[in-house]
């Protein structure tokens, strides 16, 4: 078999390198072929992504957190701590094929993300921006919800304690300073102006921490400082999430540069703490506050602009467009676009509650609904189109749809992809179209049907999310009854395969 | 040669010591002496420290204690042998042979590269043997840096 592996420890000077010689040379003796990747204080080299898609499993022999764990999504792994890995490294690797034997005779609902040709064959231009843009993303996406959930719970509370719908403007307008000043545990205004303030704050470093990984995922650990300073001098110029993706990239790109420079042996040592935090800084600093900010600041204007503009058909076909991508190739990098529109609008300072922003984040969530429940409908009102894996599947698709989890509906699409993703794509850009229409509002960036209770209009949210369910499941139907074999001989050759 | 990892005075052979404090003790007292950290009680407490996280015993009645110190200024290798064993936590029963591992705080990746080539030598039982039968410090010396340099 082949294996992948990180070992990684709290020094990074010795285990690290122990577990990869001993895992390596083990799995050579038993022939296995064991790439390693050792996190270690060199920094590490990363493996190549070919290496990955071509492995059978992972073995994480990592004390530290593993360094962009994504990578390694949906292969089958073992964690067993970098000790183990130096002291028995043989019942290490048996544990690793004993789990890509199990996984192999599991159903594929446990591995959703397992679909085959879902992973890039090498490190294109395209996908390594992608992959830059995604670290932040998915480092700014805790705060998001976070921040977003105790604003609207903080609206929520607000309501009650003011009595009305007044009391989202209430609550904004106090004076916060003096509920701190003297926090009365019985008073519900106080709270909501608390947890109003607590979520505003975590809100505060969406942009930075955008900015902050994206160099962090491009240079490294010196990519962090410029990142998240230039993230900050985004916020400050009012350039917003734009401003925070062009600092993000920028500081990355700079911080690499600095760190590759060949400098004398005595400036050496204090590059890292001293050289390249500085000078990144500077130039990261200068380039948002005096050159780049202002003309970012005014496309973000425009394009908030734009949004609250629209209305009637237009509307109508931003929500159809984004569910359409939405639903198009559920999880990949299509759908990641349209995710990451919605999620970015979230971090716009200052929204209404009925901001057009909050509606992308509905459109773009239900959107991503549909496939998995969808499918997951068809297999209980026709089974015997499906063949037995698809419609154990299917019970896992309710849950993952619900959840707003679209990779659930993959399964299906790696079995027969244009039929699925034809339906899935036209019925997400019914909901997305739908929700748009009926005004639906969201300020979590995530959750499914669990955040139902944060949702603006929760009876619009149920009424898109069925319709493209409705007509999705029609579709798939309607096209897989078109096909020639019939999906029952089909299911019992698979079944015995 | 200060790019060498390991001098003949960075061996202790046949160490009387009883406790593993004892050994990481003498063992960062000579890296002291030979100029290679600033304090040898500063560097000694760190290790201990990462002794207490986890302890560094290995397979072969091996200890490696190691750490990554401020105090350091050479990246380097202290090795003594201890006939009587001292109790690293080694599956297989006291540690008679003990690594010290120093590494700078903020070292080169060059330096720091040899380090990985030592750790991975470490797992070798051809190179273990033959540092095992090393007849004095100037031979063990010897067969280490042979071995971190090819």
């Amino acid at each position: 078999m082949r294996f992948v592996a990180v070992t990684s420890c709290p020094t990074g000077i010795a285990h690290t390198y122990m577990a990869a010689e001993a895992l390596e040379q083990t799995g050579k003796a038993q022939g296995h072929e064991v790439t390693v990747e050792t996190q270690g204080s060199i920094g590490s080299e990363p493996l190549d992504p070919a290496t990955i898609a071509a492995a059978d499993g992972v073995i994480f022999a990592a004390d530290l957190e593993v360094k962009e764990r994504e990578r390694f999504a949906g292969l089958p792994s073992v964690d067993v701590g970098v000790k183990r890995a130096v002291h028995e490294p043989a019942v290490v690797l048996a544990e690793a094929v004993a789990a890509v034997e199990a996984a192999a005779s599991a159903p594929a609902a446990e591995r959703p993300v397992a679909a085959p040709a879902a992973r890039p064959q090498s490190a294109s231009g395209a996908t390594k921006v992608r992959q830059w843009l995604m670290t932040g993303v998915s480092h700014m996406i805790p705060f998001v919800a976070a921040g977003g959930i105790l604003i609207a719970l903080s609206f929520m509370l607000a309501q009650v304690a003011w009595g009305g719908a007044e009391g989202a403007v209430e609550v904004t307008s106090a004076d916060a300073s003096a509920v701190f000043a003297s926090f009365d545990p019985l008073s519900l205004q106080h709270w909501a102006v608390v947890l109003n303030a607590t979520g505003g704050l975590a809100f505060g470093f969406l942009v930075p921490v955008l900015s902050g990984y994206i160099a962090y995922a491009i240079a490294d650990r010196p990519g962090l400082v410029p990142g998240f300073v230039g993230g900050a001098a985004a916020g400050l110029v009012g350039a917003g999430f734009l401003g925070g993706l062009v600092t993000g990239f920028a500081a990355g790109f700079v911080a690499l540069w600095i760190s590759r420079w060949k400098v004398a042996k005595g400036v050496r040592g204090i590059m890292p703490v001293v050289v390249i935090p500085l000078l990144s800084s500077l130039v990261i600093g200068v380039l948002m506050l005096v050159v780049l900010g202002r003309p970012i600041a005014a496309a973000m204007d425009g394009l908030t602009s734009w949004l609250g503009g629209l209305q009637g058909a237009s509307i109508l076909l931003l929500g159809a467009l984004l569910g359409a991508m939405m639903g198009f190739d559920l999880g990949g990098p299509v759908n990641k676009v349209a995710y990451t529109f919605g999620v970015t609008g979230l971090a716009t300072v200052g929204l209404a509650p009925d901001a057009p922003q909050y509606k992308v984040m509905a459109a773009v969530m239900l959107a991503g609904m549909v496939a998995p429940l969808a499918l997951a409908l068809a297999t209980v009102v026709r089974p015997r189109l499906f063949t037995e894996v698809e419609r154990e599947n299917g019970k896992a698709a309710w849950l993952l749809g619900a959840s707003f989890i679209s990779e659930g509906a993959i399964p299906f699409a790696a079995a027969d992809p244009w039929r699925v993703i034809v339906a899935s794509t036209v019925g997400s850009a019914v909901t997305g179209a739908v929700s748009m229409g009926m005004g639906v509002t969201l300020v979590a960036p995530h959750g499914g049907v669990w955040v139902l209770p944060l949702v603006g209009n929760a009876f619009g949210f149920v009424v898109a999310v069925l319709a493209g369910v409705v007509v999705a499941c029609a579709l798939v139907v309607l096209l897989k009854q078109t096909r020639k074999v019939p999906a029952a001989a089909a299911a019992v050759a698979g079944a015995e395969a | 040669m200060t790019n060498q990892l390991i001098t003949a005075d960075l061996v202790a052979i046949d160490l009387a010591a009883t406790t593993k404090d004892d050994v990481i003790e003498v063992l960062a007292e000579r890296l002291a002496a030979a100029g290679r950290v600033t304090d040898g009680e500063t560097f000694a407490a760190d290790v201990r420290a990462r002794e207490a996280q986890t302890p560094t015993g290995l397979p072969g009645q091996v200890g490696l204690p190691h750490a990554k110190s401020d105090a350091v200024l050479t990246p380097s290798l202290a090795v003594a042998t201890v006939p009587g064993g001292v109790d690293f936590s080694c599956p297989d029963g006291p540690a008679t042979l003990v690594f010290l591992i120093a590494a700078p705080a903020m070292g080169d990746n060059v330096h720091l590269q040899i380090l990985a080539k030592l750790a991975r030598k470490l797992m070798s039982a051809e190179f273990m043997e033959s540092v095992r039968g090393a007849a004095d410090a100037e031979t063990l010396a010897a067969i280490v840096t042979e071995a971190v340099s090819a």
